[in-house]
């Protein structure tokens, strides 16, 4: 590469002349994304020869900038696609690198992730699928569960156990499962909020070619753990939601469609969150916040809210610093679930009587009821809040490991849930 | 803003953890919470003729090394981890903030070298009777007397008011609430007996006491405000400094504790209240941390950003302490250990300059208009 790499002012002049030379918003988002990808500023910090720049974190802003400032379309990075990359850059054969990684970031394949099944939530190692090799090829069978967007995805991310002799760990391999195939069947799974937004996933002899394991047989752990790590970077609440460009080249009404679909499972998140951006308003609305009892409510979410807040910035800010990461790194999932719980009280005592009406006749056109029935998933999904402190307590306090009964013997003597 | 100390800071930071495990080991905690004074001034000057420790937020023109609340906050959150028993709360930062936030160009060139060397320690005393930290509360009066002011009334909770050399008076004039310097020795004072002994306080009477005016007449209010919202971020600092060391110290006692065999470490009853801690605990020092950087970047949301530092830390520092007290058991209750030391001060710290309810109403108001 040419000599201004390593320099941010020389790499900010490098990216501003490709995309001077490059962007048009004349392209389709397919076609320019493929421009982009084979350039290699999609992803600079992949590998060379892998669709990227081979070049430091620290650049990445830099490179947004001026994208932002071409109002330049970036890849595809939104949803499981993000995972499926990182997990395939880093375990997957060339062969899968070349089939799968040009089309996650142009945006044509969509992903989904097959990890939780009805026996195995927090215990995800505990996966009871079953991956058999017949003849030439791997036959799955078994249930997965709350698969978000599994009834749109071309590809799912597999974990399945391939060895009922070997230990829990050990006997799980990873597997890149063609989702368009009749032995996969999708049905939405309905939430105590009404919404449906993920999926069971039955899985009736279900074929995956030989060469579409993730990494050996027997590592699926391993493999699995590189995608959760890569899950639980992206969430440390502070990442917009990508809204696209309102301008009116079709390319951003591409973008725009994409993000749309991608986006509307997760269309009640905030109200998961607990919306404490509306406690405020309300309590001057309703005139509750005149109730000293309810400004001193108002007041301990709002203290805990922005100290989770600048907590959040703290890690993020020691992370661009390629400082190593402190223990306030760790507890944002935590925290977030606290705020949460203290926000759906809160719009409780504001709403007051009108918190037993629900839908549009309701407070907040219904907000604050899908609020109150919402804010139960935050501290379960993505990693309980006891497995949270678990990890908290033996990763960050160095405290000692739970004890376990059942990661010594043969997984199929280990007592397991008998339904699903 | 910013959101996390430069390689400097952290050299320092360091550097001064270091001394102060040396100067202030909890042996040497526990002999100076038992005298009257509550510290010494030959340690104290050995302490500034080392390491400098009241001059750093005072400017250079001063006498002082001109660094900002940031790095004067790394300082209390150090000087708390260790209960450092001196006079560095009530001179530097409160007595050193009212003279820089009211005084007059020449008053500071006056009285701050001496409290930059650390020669003068001075206070601040504003509460009475009534216990209230706003400036509302003040009824000491004070009335001309040739070129200077006779001061007569009380002040109550006075950080070293026993021990200063030099006390910052607010008090009301005909035209208002206004600031004074007195010389210690000329008031009537007692240390009056505190729940927590590493931090004295001292009950002050004023009968016609002489004082100096500081600044204007009648023009206290504001720089007292802003002395208040500096102090409730020093404070906030301090305080997150002890509960992290409790909170060590009752992690380090449960990996070692064994009762049914095991370390109490491996009960995930301990784990989960750890993670708990760690929590709150860091949360607080966020925004601790945060207050301090909008003070030394003059944000306009700075008094809002003091008193949610504040009310998170009052809470999370008594909570820690309650949890360590706990997780030691038995012997946590104990005088001859160590935690009751942090404990009181967690107390103490929760009630100085405004309890977590005063601070998220004052927080309120400000983000409220007319509420």
């Amino acid at each position: 590469m040419s000599e201004a790499m390593g320099s941010e002012a020389g790499v900010r002049a490098e990216v501003r002349a490709w995309l001077a030379e490059n962007w048009d918003p004349a392209l389709g988002l397919v076609e320019w994304r493929t421009r982009l990808a084979h350039s290699g500023w999609g992803m600079p910090t992949w590998p060379t020869r892998w669709y990227g720049r081979e070049m430091p974190e620290a650049m990445v802003p830099v490179i947004e900038e001026e994208f932002d400032q071409a109002g330049a379309i970036g890849v595809a990075r939104i949803g499981i696609r993000t995972l499926a990359a990182a997990t395939i850059l880093a375990h997957g054969t060339d062969l899968q690198k070349e089939k799968y990684l040009l089309r996650i970031l142009t945006g044509e394949d969509t992903w989904c992730q097959l990890f939780s099944e009805p026996g195995s939530g927090s215990d995800v190692a505990g996966a009871v699928t079953r991956a058999e090799f017949q003849g030439n090829q791997w036959v799955v069978n078994g249930q997965k569960v709350w698969t978000t967007s599994a009834h749109k995805a071309h590809w799912g991310l597999l974990l399945a156990r391939t060895n009922w002799d070997a230990p829990k760990h050990r006997g799980l391999s990873y597997f890149i499962i063609d989702m368009k195939q009749p032995g996969v069947s999708v049905s939405p799974l309905r939430q105590m909020n009404g919404f449906a937004s993920f999926n069971q996933v039955f899985l009736t002899d279900a074929i995956v070619p030989p060469e579409m394991i993730v990494s050996t047989e027997g590592d699926g752990w391993t493999v699995t753990n590189t995608t959760l790590m890569h899950e639980r970077r992206g969430a440390d609440g502070l990442r917009a939601q990508p809204k696209g460009s309102d301008r009116p080249e079709r390319i951003y009404g591409e973008e725009r469609d994409e993000i749309a679909v991608a986006l509307e499972p997760y269309r009640w998140y905030p109200s998961r969150a607990g919306r404490v951006d509306l406690v405020l308003p309300r309590a001057i609305e309703t005139g509750a916040i005149h109730d000293p009892v309810v400004r001193q409510e108002v007041g301990k979410l709002l203290v805990m809210a922005r100290c989770a807040e600048f907590t959040a910035r703290r890690a993020r800010a020691a992370k661009e610093q390629g400082k190593p990461q402190g223990p306030e790194g760790s507890l944002g999932k935590l925290a977030a679930s606290v705020v949460a719980r203290a926000a759906a009280r809160v719009h409780t005592q504001i709403t007051g009587a009108g918190a037993l009406l629900a839908g549009p006749e309701a407070a907040a056109g219904g907000t604050v009821a899908e609020i109150l029935l919402s804010v139960p998933a935050v501290s379960i999904a993505g990693g309980t809040d006891e497995i949270q402190r678990n990890i908290i307590a033996e990763r960050v306090l160095g405290m000692p490991r739970e004890p376990s009964e059942d990661t010594k013997k043969p997984f199929r003597d280990v007592p397991r849930n008998t339904v699903g | 803003m910013k959101f996390s100390f430069s390689a400097e800071q952290e050299a320092f930071r360091e550097s001064l953890r270091g001394y102060l495990a040396e100067r202030s080991p909890t042996k040497e905690v526990r002999r100076l919470m038992e005298t009257e004074a509550g510290w010494e001034r030959e340690g104290w000057a050995r302490m500034n003729a080392e390491m400098g420790l009241a001059a750093v937020r005072i400017p250079e023109a001063y006498g002082g090394q001109g660094f900002g609340f940031s790095e004067q906050c790394i300082m209390l959150e150090e000087m708390g981890r260790v209960l450092l028993c001196a006079p560095f709360f009530a001179s530097a930062v409160l007595a050193a903030g009212a003279i820089l936030q009211a005084g007059t160009e020449a008053q500071k060139a006056a009285l701050l070298p001496g409290i930059a060397s650390g020669d003068v320690v001075g206070t601040l005393a504003w509460v009475e009777d009534s216990g209230r930290w706003d400036a509302e509360g003040t009824t000491l009066s004070a009335v001309r007397d040739g070129a200077g002011w006779r001061l007569d009334g009380h002040k109550s909770f006075v950080i070293d008011g026993h021990t200063a050399d030099l006390i910052v008076v607010l008090g009301r004039t005909a035209a208002g609430l206004s600031l004074f310097t007195v010389d210690g020795a000329a008031v009537s004072r007692r240390a009056v007996q505190g729940i927590d002994p590493t931090r004295k306080l001292a009950r002050l009477a004023f009968a016609g006491v002489p004082a100096a005016l500081l600044g204007e007449d009648g023009g206290a209010a504001g720089p007292f405000g802003r002395v208040m919202t500096e102090a409730a971020v020093c404070l906030a600092n301090e305080m997150v400094g002890g509960a992290e060391r409790l909170r060590e110290d009752a992690l380090a006692y449960a990996k070692m504790r064994m009762q049914f065999g095991k370390v109490i470490a491996g009960f995930q009853s301990m784990k989960h209240k750890q993670a708990d801690m760690l929590m709150e605990v860091e949360l607080a020092k966020s925004a601790a941390y945060y207050a301090a950087a909008a003070l030394d970047e003059g944000d306009a949301d700075g008094a809002v950003a003091a008193s949610i530092a504040k009310a998170a830390a009052s809470e999370a520092y008594l909570q820690t302490a309650i949890h360590a007290v706990q997780i030691h058991g038995g012997i946590g209750f104990t005088w001859d250990n160590e935690t009751h030391l942090w404990f009181k001060r967690a107390k103490a710290s929760e009630v100085m300059l405004g309890d977590a309810t005063l601070h998220r109403e004052r927080m309120m108001q400000a983000m409220v208009e007319g509420a």
